[in-house]
This record gives structure tokens, C-alpha cells and sequence, in this order.
């Protein structure tokens, strides 16, 4: 007993490292990816006193003086730019206007020889209940704004959920771009490595050994260097646009890159050897002889394929192609040098607003999205692999 | 008849659009024209010594190294050390652990660069080589965890109680029965996570600061701004990688099956 518990103690240690490490730079960056998508800290942080007051109004009626005092007791004291900055962008994004009423509003509160009495004297504009109303609701540190934003949904003034205008859906096109390239791109696949695989699971020999190292080859070689080699096949004064020049097939050089067409050709390559392994690893299971039993029981080819070879790899085929669907929408490389503005998928998308705009909370929404999309399908792989053959 | 001719020509087809392209992006290392295209005017070098002369090029190639030894070392040891506690069936959700380790390689890129931005600024290791290390570390564990438990599912456990029985202590089982039986798992673990941090670039885009600008980094904003056969260099250095590791690994195996053999 003393020496199992003494193991277990051991096998644990043993573990401990990597588990902390993973928790420490795996785990916690995403979620601290999920709280960026909800937390919205901007206004409230600034606005302590006004946090208090507000709550107590009706959201319908005209600005009270103790809310309007407690606003400029907020104001008075800000004195960081950047967080000011923050909380202006926050607000004119709720309603716009705010970037000119606020800079106003600030200057007019720096004038200590003139003080004033209230915000409405500042400018009319703080009357309306629409701008009281923005801060109200930008008070809460958390947000299903991202959130709802990432599917182009919004809340109006009542606060309900409704879609946002045609303008500003940009997000749900995206997102539908994304799965339907992950799905021409797994059908490519699926039409290229499901024969592919059953063919070299067929042969043997010297002739199996080639077509597993073409498979494996591209596996091994670097990303980059195969998108690059794309890029340069694919270029209008490419091999494939001389080749078809060369055959008289066309006049003018195909446009095959930073489209459509380039992105499928490139991320095919890319991801048939994700398809093409695991059907051949289902295929070598299958007893070689049952093809040629149907044949001598009088079945057609065709029938023979259908009711024997199919049924037996479809396990194959599905998680090759789940594999694929799972690698394809979170794609970033290829669609990034191979494709145009027009194809960029979610990731492209992700890394714009985190490193290009540096609007954490609508890169974390949509990183959200894709990474929910992510480990559902791959939690239908982990079932779909984790299931032994003949067993039920 | 037909059918066996239809099927050589699509594995022929199918072949051709694999290895093709690997095979296309070649030549062009050695063209003496700046640009990327055929035919090549005439041969040089001079990509070449680019690539290892050019600052820009010669940085990258310089940090690549250090941060695939700082992977591969790092991630090596927690890789070993975890692989060799997962074989204790008694341990408790010993299947989640499991899948928590695997999870880096399914969690996308770009997803884990966002985080990983965030928190590696909060640690201030944002555009340090540490952060880049960390952040290639995470995406090459699952790698090395497979490779070895793998190695280590194939060692049989009678092998380490019969040292036991005849009274090595654990640390001696360790060094001189498992570690050794091990060692190809161990190896082909310490290759994949070294190929995986060479290759590695959305983290990088996320991690790295200007400093840290990896090989694969370079030939990515190489490839997006100008475009020029310094890639078809760097290609080709890669390819004659890839084929010199797969060429040790095949020789290994037959060394190995022929010593056991023997």
C-alpha cells in the first residue's frame, strides 16, 4: 500500500510541472482572451461617484443636480489622458457625440476662474437623456456587448437584442465566409485523399512506400515554405499560368492569386495529409479479401464499394474530415498571403482588431466564437477517434 | 483494365499536386534574376549569401536558433517529465490531464496569441525571448507528450520490475532501463518541438517584438511586403532540412530494428 501511495505521490511530481506550466501560459491567457471579451472597466473606473447616483434615475426623465454634480466631481479629478481617452471612445461608441460634448466639457471644468455651476450650462446637450442613458449602461464592468457584437446583434435604448443595420454586419458574413471555405476545403480534401487513400492502402510494396512519402513529405515541410511555393506557382507569371499559356489552353494569364480559387488550391495542399492518414489508418484494418468476396458473390464494383469498403472506412473519412474542418477555421497564414480582402477569415479578422485596432474586447469576443466552434467539433473528433472498432 | 489505368493516373495526378510544388519553389534559390519567376536567367548564389549577410536575414536565422533550443529544451524536460507520471494508471483524471496536454495543439493560433499578448504583457515579458520561448513551448508540448507516451506505452513493465526485484532504486530504474528504452520517443519528441518552434509564426506575430523576429517571421512579412528569392533560399534550406531529419529517422528505425534483430 505504502509503495502505491508512494508512486502515486512520485507520478504526481512528475506531472506538476507541466501542469502548472499549462495552467500559467495555456489555460489562463485564455480566459484572460474571455474576460477581455466581457469586462468593460473603462467608464466605471473613471466615474466612481457618478457609478452611485446613477442607478437611482429613471432613464427617462431629465438629468437631476446630483447627478450632474457628481459627474463633474468625476470629471474634475480625471487625470490620466489615456484613460480618458478610453472612456470617450467607450461612450461615442454608445452614443456619438460624446468625443465633441466631452473635450468641451473638460475644457469648460479646467476654467477655475470662471467655475461652472452645472453640465447643462456647459452644453445644452446634457439636457438629453440619451447621453445620461449611455453612461448608465457603459457603468457595469461587464459586457454582452462584444459578445453580441461578434453576431452582429446589439441592444437598442430599451435594451433589447436585436440585429444591428446592414452597415455594421459585418462580423456574421465572416464568420459564414469562414465555414464555407473550411468546407470546401474538407470536401477537396475528402475528394482527393479518400481515393488516394484507398488506392495506397491497396498496393504494396516499393509503390505504398511512395505514395505515404508524397503524403508525408508536404506534412513535414514547413508551413510557410508551402505557401510560399503557392505563391509562387499561382502568380500570374507562374508555372501554372505558363504551362497553360505554353498548351495554347488561354490567352491571358488566369488570376489564381489573392482570391478565392488560390486560397482553396493552397489550403487543400496544406490539409490533405490531415485527410488522407487517418482513412489510410482505418483502411489497412479492413481485411484485404472482402473486396474480391463481393466481387466473386456476383457484386458490381460500384455495389461492392457502397455496401462493404464505404461502410467500414466512413469512420475514417469523418474524422479525417472533422480534422480538417477543425484546422481550416482557424486558419490564418495562407488565407493572409494567398488571399485577397475578400477572403480573409475569422482569424484574419481576430488579429486586426487586437493588433491593428487594439480593441481587445472585440478581438476576445470573436476569439471566443472560434474557440467554442473549435473544441465542440473537437470534442465530436476525441469521441469519434476514442471509439474502437467493433465495439459498441 | 480501365479502372486500374484510371487509378494510376489519379495517384500520379495526386502525387504530382503533393510534391510539385515543393519541388517548383527549388530552382529558384539559385536564380540570378530578383525575381521569382521562370525561366531562370542564369545560376548564382547570390540568395544565398543574402541570407546569411543580409542583417534582417541573419538575425532571424541567429534568433531561430535560439528560440527552437529554448523550445526544444524546455519542452523536452515538462514533456518527459509529465509522459512518465501519465503511465501511473492510478492517478486521478488521468484522461483529462490527458487532453489537457493535447488541447494547444486544437485551441487556434490566433486565439492563444490574443491571450498570450495580454498576459505575457502583465508579466513584462512582453517582446523578450523568454515570452517567445513560453509562448512555442505551449504550442510543442502536445508534440512531445504524444511521441513519448508512445515510446513509453511500448516498453514492457517487466522489463523495470525485474531491476526493481533485484534492488535498483528508482532513480537507477529510471536511468538505466526506462530513460534508455525511451530514448527514441525522447529524441523524435526533441525534433518535433525544435520543427514545430522553426515553423511557428501567428504566436510570433502576437509575442515577438522587433528583437525576436524569427526565420518563419521574416519569410512571412517577406512573402506579404517584398517578395524576392531569398525565399526560394530559405525554402530550399528547409526542404534539404526536412529531408536530411527524415532521412536520420528512417536510418535509425533500420539500425535499430536490425539491432534487435541481431
Amino acid at each position: 500500500m505504502s509503495t502505491g501511495s508512494a508512486r502515486t505521490g512520485r507520478s504526481l511530481l512528475l506531472l506538476a510541472p507541466l501542469l502548472v506550466f499549462l495552467f500559467g501560459f495555456f489555460v489562463w491567457p485564455l480566459f484572460s482572451m474571455m474576460s477581455q471579451a466581457v469586462s468593460d472597466p473603462a467608464v466605471l473606473r473613471l466615474l466612481p461617484r457618478s457609478a452611485e447616483v446613477l442607478p437611482d434615475w429613471d432613464r427617462q426623465s431629465p438629468p437631476t443636480m446630483p447627478m450632474q454634480t457628481a459627474l463633474m466631481e468625476d470629471l474634475k479629478t480625471v487625470d490620466d489622458d489615456q484613460a480618458l481617452g478610453d472612456m470617450v471612445r467607450r461612450l461615442n461608441s454608445a452614443r456619438s457625440g460624446f468625443r465633441t460634448l466631452m473635450s468641451k466639457t473638460m475644457s469648460a471644468l479646467d476654467d477655475t476662474t470662471n467655475p461652472p455651476t452645472d453640465l447643462v450650462s456647459i452644453d445644452k446637450r446634457w439636457e438629453k437623456p440619451e447621453f445620461w442613458r449611455a453612461i448608465a449602461g457603459a457603468l457595469s464592468p461587464y459586457t454582452d456587448r462584444n459578445l453580441l457584437a461578434a453576431v452582429d446583434l446589439g441592444r437598442n435604448a430599451a435594451g433589447e437584442i436585436e440585429h444591428l443595420s446592414a452597415d455594421q454586419s459585418v462580423n456574421r458574413v465572416i464568420l459564414i465566409r469562414t465555414f464555407w471555405i473550411a468546407a470546401l476545403v474538407t470536401f477537396a480534401c475528402a475528394c482527393i485523399g479518400y481515393p488516394y487513400a484507398i488506392i495506397a492502402a491497396s498496393l504494396d510494396g516499393w509503390k505504398r512506400d511512395v505514395m505515404l512519402a508524397a503524403v508525408l513529405l508536404p506534412l513535414w515541410t514547413s508551413l510557410l515554405v508551402r505557401t510560399a511555393a503557392w505563391f509562387i506557382l499561382l502568380q500570374d507569371q507562374g508555372l501554372i499560368n505558363d504551362f497553360l499559356r505554353a498548351t495554347g489552353l488561354i490567352e491571358a494569364p488566369l488570376r489564381l492569386i489573392f482570391n478565392r480559387t488560390g486560397v482553396i488550391i493552397a489550403m487543400t495542399h496544406v490539409l490533405l495529409p490531415f485527410m488522407v492518414l487517418p482513412i489510410y489508418s482505418v483502411l489497412i484494418t479492413i481485411p484485404r479479401n472482402l473486396m474480391p468476396a463481393a466481387a466473386s458473390l456476383g457484386a458490381h464494383p460500384l455495389r461492392a464499394f457502397l455496401r462493404v469498403l464505404l461502410p467500414l472506412s466512413l469512420r475514417g473519412v469523418a474524422s479525417g474530415g472533422l480534422l480538417v474542418f477543425i484546422s481550416a477555421i482557424g486558419y490564418y497564414i495562407t488565407p493572409a498571403l494567398i488571399g485577397g480582402p475578400g477572403d480573409q477569415m475569422i482569424s484574419s479578422i481576430i488579429a486586426f482588431y487586437a493588433t491593428g485596432s487594439a480593441n481587445w474586447g472585440m478581438a476576445g469576443a470573436l476569439g471566443v466564437v472560434l474557440l467554442v466552434a473549435t473544441l465542440l467539433l473537437y470534442s465530436v473528433y476525441a469521441r469519434l477517434s476514442a471509439e474502437e472498432p467493433g465495439r459498441r | 483494365m480501365a479502372i486500374k489505368l484510371g487509378k494510376l493516373v489519379f495517384a500520379v495526378l495526386a502525387i504530382l499536386f503533393l510534391v510539385a510544388p515543393l519541388i517548383a519553389i527549388l530552382p529558384l534559390a539559385f536564380t540570378s534574376s530578383v525575381i521569382l519567376t521562370y525561366p531562370i536567367p542564369s545560376w548564382s548564389l547570390r540568395w544565398f549569401e543574402e541570407l546569411f549577410t543580409a542583417d534582417a536575414w541573419r538575425r532571424a536565422i541567429i534568433n531561430s536558433l535560439i528560440i527552437g533550443t529554448g523550445t526544444t529544451l524546455l519542452a523536452t524536460v515538462l514533456g518527459t517529465a509529465a509522459s512518465l507520471g501519465l503511465r501511473n494508471r492510478l492517478i486521478f483524471f488521468r484522461g483529462s490531464i490527458r487532453t489537457l496536454f493535447l488541447l494547444p495543439m486544437v485551441v487556434p493560433a490566433v486565439v492563444l496569441g490574443v491571450g498570450m499578448q495580454v498576459l505575457l504583457a502583465r508579466f513584462g515579458l512582453a517582446n523578450s525571448y523568454a515570452g517567445v520561448i513560453i509562448a512555442h513551448t505551449v504550442v510543442a508540448v502536445p508534440f512531445v507528450v504524444v511521441s513519448i507516451t508512445g515510446a513509453l506505452a511500448g516498453i514492457d513493465e517487466r522489463v523495470e520490475r525485474a531491476a526493481e526485484s533485484l534492488g535498483a532504486s528508482p532513480a537507477t530504474v529510471f536511468r538505466r532501463v526506462t530513460l534508455p528504452l525511451a530514448m527514441p520517443g525522447v529524441l523524435s519528441g526533441a525534433v518535433l518541438a525544435f520543427a514545430t518552434s522553426l515553423d511557428e509564426v501567428v504566436l510570433t506575430l502576437f509575442v515577438a517584438g522587433p528583437n525576436q523576429r524569427t526565420l518563419a517571421r521574416q519569410m512571412f512579412s517577406s512573402i506579404r511586403e517584398n517578395i524576392s528569392p531569398a525565399i526560394a533560399a530559405a525554402a530550399f534550406l528547409f526542404i534539404a532540412a526536412t529531408l536530411l531529419v527524415g532521412f536520420v529517422v528512417v536510418l535509425s528505425r533500420f539500425m535499430l530494428r536490425k539491432r534487435q534483430q541481431a
